[in-house]
């Protein structure tokens, strides 16, 4: 599978963010505030930060095991964006070479510890956000944004955009597909051409969206767009919530990972 | 290129959101008072087009390698600077959701970066102006192409900045500075040109297309220079106070943890040089005297007297991997626990 077809393979989160298990009942709302909140307490650890950082890695693991998420996918998922957080925080062994301990004689810089504990932020961060995507269904995101008092206009063209996402992704396939049979080898793809097809696909885009507007007017569309499916913010959310809390505030505070440890080498001692 | 939440610190990502907000908020009012419905959809379809026409690639001429649209310009030009902005910002959340590109907490600094420079900076001051009644197809080229160039600019500018503030990178401002500035001025040329392109492809084959889309946008309200530059100083200075509130409240990201972990503003011994940054990393590393489970003289005086290697002797380090180690097992075993039991359930 190529690069493109990978990146915008965005139907198969789709679909994964419409099953139904514990994860994907609790309210969008919850899960948004919770996401939210574990990003912030992830990134407020600071540059030299590890060990801290490791029980964190129970919140993602927690959410792709009970809500049936393939384990596969999403590490794929997170390696094809990383080459930007990889770019920038490689320069950081490369000028910080201070060592800061000796661990079976490899000297460990400081500018290592940064580095991985920018890649790890990196996993934990971009998995939160993908296993948010991924439990909780894009309308019903709109929605919890929606609850939580973010502009309706917003809203719902963020709710337009998504559903039109796929028939103009289709759209472009078949413009793509059409002037790769045309083309040998590299013509074709230079940006006369290119500025071309994508005017040819704003033109039926603006077309379309003629179309959506008069047939929305027949259906009495006012300006809003209202959900059917009914959520409602249940007992199981208020605990979902105040357990993250709690377990962000004990493993944010207390250096659990570091007692551990000493805990276990002053016992084998 | 998108700013990535692993590289952001908490001020600033918090400083950045709250001003893409405050600009989401303003453009919703702006667009509410005199909506035309037709806007919605219109928006709606017009972000998924930019999404979708980022999957045509096209190769940048002279260097073999391939680039595609960013949009932030052509959705301003066509929509007009508020619709612009939010559909903009709805592109870049999609994407931040779908393919994690950035992140949420990043999302802010992108939307400001992407969104907030070509619509309410570049639009008004350099393509309007530029462009004139937009008849000319010379006109348009130059426009385009100086206010993408100058969109992208401010934008990587802007990455720099975030990354600098946030302090999570070694580079150095400077460095980082001439890393960024002429990548984006290649890219920008570039989608400039495709930008021109498009938009005087679609004015000569459906001239009335125009038209009909100016009609139904909001009208803007007279744009002057002042009221850019009044309002941009205004953002600055509130970022500016936001960020020396914090920077003057938390030190810096260091400093503020071995505040928090020594109970001390300063460390006593070593002012100077490296091997106080040393034993900053040491301080930092080592565990709290306060968790100690058996307080243990002997490893605190090694501590003292050995300044040249520190961190692994105080075993501090460690304790930290063996931790780390034992909770993430932990972890992997909850997680394999957990799908045992529901495949067994399953069947």
């Amino acid at each position: 599978m190529s690069f493109d077809e990978e990146y915008f393979n965005i139907g198969r989160l789709d679909r994964l963010s419409y099953q139904d298990t514990v994860v994907h009942r609790l309210d969008p709302r919850a899960k948004v505030v919770c996401t939210l909140l574990f990003l912030f307490t992830v990134i407020s650890f600071p540059k030299y930060e590890l060990a801290a950082l490791m029980p964190f890695f129970l919140f993602p693991v927690l959410l792709t095991t009970l809500g049936d998420i393939p384990v596969k996918f999403l590490l794929k998922k997170v390696a094809i964006v990383s080459p930007f957080a990889i770019f920038i925080g490689i320069f950081n062994p490369i000028l910080d070479t201070r060592t800061v301990a000796v661990i079976a004689g490899v000297p460990l810089s400081a500018g290592w510890l940064s580095f991985l504990s920018i890649l790890i932020k990196f996993t934990l961060t971009i998995s939160a956000a993908l296993l948010l995507i991924a439990t909780t269904s894009f309308p019903g995101i709109c929605h919890a944004l929606r609850r939580l008092g973010v502009p309706a206009v917003f809203v719902s063209q963020l709710l337009f955009l998504y559903r039109y996402l796929f028939v103009l992704m289709e759209e472009v396939m078949r413009l793509v597909r059409a002037r790769d049979m045309r083309s040998f080898g590299n013509r074709g793809s230079g940006m006369k051409v290119v500025a071309r097809l994508i005017g040819a696909l704003f033109i039926r885009t603006v077309e379309r969206a003629e179309r959506i507007y008069s047939a929305m007017l027949t259906r009495g569309f006012n300006g809003d767009m209202p959900s059917l499916k009914e959520y409602r913010f249940r007992s199981n959310d208020g605990l979902y919530i105040s357990l993250t809390i709690v377990f962000l505030a004990v493993f944010r505070f207390f250096p659990v990972t570091d007692m551990l440890g000493h805990f276990i080498q002053e016992s084998l001692r | 290129m998108h700013m990535a939440d692993a590289l952001l610190s908490p001020a600033v990502g918090a400083t950045f959101w709250a001003g893409t907000l405050a600009a989401i908020g303003y453009a919703s009012k702006k667009l509410k008072e005199n909506l035309d419905d037709k806007m919605i959809p219109l928006m709606g379809v017009m972000g998924a087009f930019i999404f979708a026409s980022q999957m045509i690639n096209f190769t940048i001429p002279g260097t073999g390698s391939s680039g595609h649209l960013g949009g932030g310009m052509i959705l301003a030009i066509i929509l007009g600077p508020y619709a612009a902005l939010l559909a903009m910002a709805s592109v870049l959340t999609v994407q931040a959701l779908f393919f994690a590109d950035g992140g949420l907490l990043a999302l802010g600094c992108n939307i400001w970066n992407l969104g907030i420079y070509p619509c309410f900076l570049v639009y008004p001051l350099i393509y309007k102006p530029m462009a004139g009644d937009g008849k000319s197809p010379q006109r348009i080229l130059f426009a385009s192409l100086a206010s993408v160039v100058l969109a992208l600019q401010l934008g990587a500018f802007s990455v720099v900045m975030e990354t600098v503030l946030s302090n999570k990178s070694e580079l150095p401002f400077g460095a980082f500075v001439l890393l960024m500035q002429p990548l984006h001025l290649a890219i920008g040329m570039v989608e400039g040109l495709v930008t021109a392109g498009v938009i005087s492809y679609v004015r000569s084959a459906r001239p009335e297309l125009s038209s009909s889309l100016a009609a139904s946008r909001p009208p803007e309200a007279s744009v002057s220079l002042k009221n850019v530059v009044v309002g941009f100083a205004m953002l600055t200075l509130i970022t500016g106070g936001a960020l020396s509130w914090f920077a003057s409240t938390h030190p810096d990201g260091l400093e503020w943890a071995i505040q928090k972990v020594t109970g001390k503003t300063e460390l006593v011994e070593q002012k100077h040089g490296i091997a106080l940054v040393l034993k900053d990393i040491q301080e930092k590393t080592a565990i709290l005297p306060d968790y100690n489970f058996k307080p243990d003289a002997d490893a605190a005086k090694r501590n003292e007297k050995a300044p040249a290697r520190p961190g692994i002797e105080a075993g501090t380090s460690v304790a930290g991997i063996v931790g780390a180690m034992i909770v993430l097992g932990f972890i992997l075993l909850i997680g394999l626990g957990i799908k045992t039991i529901r495949r067994r359930h399953r069947q």
